[in-house]
């Protein structure tokens, strides 16, 4: 267990920590990407570079995707509604 | 239960729980020491075996196939639920929104950088997609970075492409035809008298394309089902925006 | 007493997995809660990770290493890449549900959402 490995574990432990407490939805999304990639990193070293490859494409790319995608779409039904609320009052 | 009261109640028992897991960890085999035996038997093996030089992806797609089949499976579900829970009915009268304004333009350098983006995405795709068995990589893989160059379409602002790609019925064939075929290898090495998945093709020679029989084949299969599943779930997530009607309450 | 430093792996696995879990538990947005059960799911890719690792052992990757070398194995992480993929189709699927609640009900908090209406 060399150092560079124990302090990318102790990366992960506190990103993991800030991923959790941040409370603003939009700010999370990105803090879970870094994440992504330094889990990325971990596999890496530590002899797994198919699924560090995953990793990369599913928790950077695409999971942080999808839920900006529902955000969006949850901000857009939001706007229409009180948009409706505007024109029938 | 009051907030307050719900996260003392939890640290308490997380607490208990978080002490019994480190000192139950003592007790494992000294970290670093796996002694074996079935991942120094499949390292030793699957070279010779099966002609295919990355051992992650032989277990994946040969000896633990039906596993991996599984797992399909529940990608397929997921997007099945996900589309039957996004979707809108036909006969629902909707009422056309005002489409929200972007307040600033798109910066001609997004635009600029896109498309070279998007050739570069496609290539690399479809590579690490035909070489799953020689290095990492592989049918998912390839279907996560392909089915990220429609939104990089998106983002650029160009809905209209966007929207002729990932609403066509053709990607749903797709998705179906690749998780279905991946099945019907499966019953192809049965209908020869073999057990279910086995490895039936040509291994060919080790390190080439086209090499490791069956494991080339449902690789690319994976990697069609999971291209089309992640724009059915991206357009079921998008289609009101896009589209800009929202069916009335 | 094993060294602390061999340890370190299941010990970050354990912290993430309450940190997670302490997530879930005080959320005020469904949303932060299926991302706090993303790092709950992270936490068992650190452990199979640590069990899997044999120190001084090569990826199990034999394109340009002969094949006899000794290398770290690779049944676990297949194992692994099955986990990845489940947690992005699980995380898709919660926030269809989340989506459709938000339309219902207009809200995204879980201490509101508590009552079901048939």
């Amino acid at each position: 267990m060399t150092w560079i490995g124990a302090g990318l574990l102790l990366l992960v432990a506190v990103t993991g920590f800030g991923v959790v407490r941040t409370r603003d939805v939009t700010s999370q999304v990105i803090a879970l990407s870094f994440y992504g990639v330094l889990m990325a990193l971990v596999f890496f070293f530590f002899q797994a570079p198919d699924v560090a490859l995953s990793q990369i494409t599913v928790g950077a790319v695409a999971l942080p995707l999808m839920v900006m995608l529902a955000i969006s779409r949850m901000k857009f039904r939001t706007a229409a509604r009180e948009n409706k609320g505007e024109r029938d009052a | 239960m009051r907030e307050k009261v719900r996260t003392r109640v939890f640290f308490i028992f997380g607490g208990i729980f978080l002490f019994f897991f480190c000192y139950s960890a003592i007790d494992l085999p000294p970290w670093g020491s796996y002694r074996g035996p079935y991942g120094d038997v499949i390292a030793r093996v699957s070279v010779y075996e099966r002609h295919a030089t990355d051992s992650v992806n032989a277990i994946n797609y040969d000896y633990r196939a039906f596993d991996t089949l599984g797992e399909e499976f529940i990608l397929f579900a997921a997007v099945l639920g996900v589309m039957m829970l996004l979707r809108r009915d036909e006969d629902e009268s909707t009422r056309d929104v005002v489409k929200v304004e972007d307040r600033h333009p798109l910066s001609t350098t997004v635009r600029a950088a896109a498309m070279p983006a998007i050739a570069l995405t496609v290539v690399f795709g479809f590579y690490i997609g035909l070489h799953g068995q020689l290095t990492p990589g592989g049918g998912f893989q390839a279907g996560v970075i392909l089915a990220s160059v429609p939104f990089l379409l998106y983002v650029c602002e160009n809905t209209e492409s966007f929207r002729r790609i990932t609403s066509h019925t053709t990607v749903e064939a797709i998705e179906a035809l690749g998780a279905g075929s991946y099945a019907l290898i499966g019953l192809a090495s049965l209908v020869l008298g073999m057990p279910f998945l086995s490895n039936f093709l040509p291994l060919g020679t080790t390190g080439g394309v086209f090499s490791s029989g069956t494991i080339a084949l449902i690789s690319a299969c994976i990697g069609l089902e999971v291209t089309a599943a992640f724009l059915l779930v991206g357009y079921a997530y998008l289609e009101e925006i896009i589209t800009g009607e929202i069916p009335e309450d | 007493m094993p060294n602390a430093l061999h340890l370190f792996p299941y010990f970050v696995s354990g912290w993430l997995f309450f940190c997670g879990l302490y997530g879930l538990v005080t959320s005020r947005h469904l949303v932060h809660s299926v991302m706090c059960l993303a790092v709950l799911q992270s936490s068992t890719y650190t452990l199979l990770l640590g069990i899997g690792y044999r120190v001084g052992g090569a990826a199990p990757i034999f394109a340009d290493i002969p094949p006899g070398t000794v290398t770290v194995d690779p049944i676990v992480q297949a194992l692994m890449l099955t986990d990845v993929v489940v947690e992005a189709v699980v995380v898709a699927l919660l926030l269809a549900m989340v989506v459709k609640a938000h339309e219902k009900s207009g809200t995204v908090s879980p201490d509101e959402l508590r009552t079901l209406r048939g």
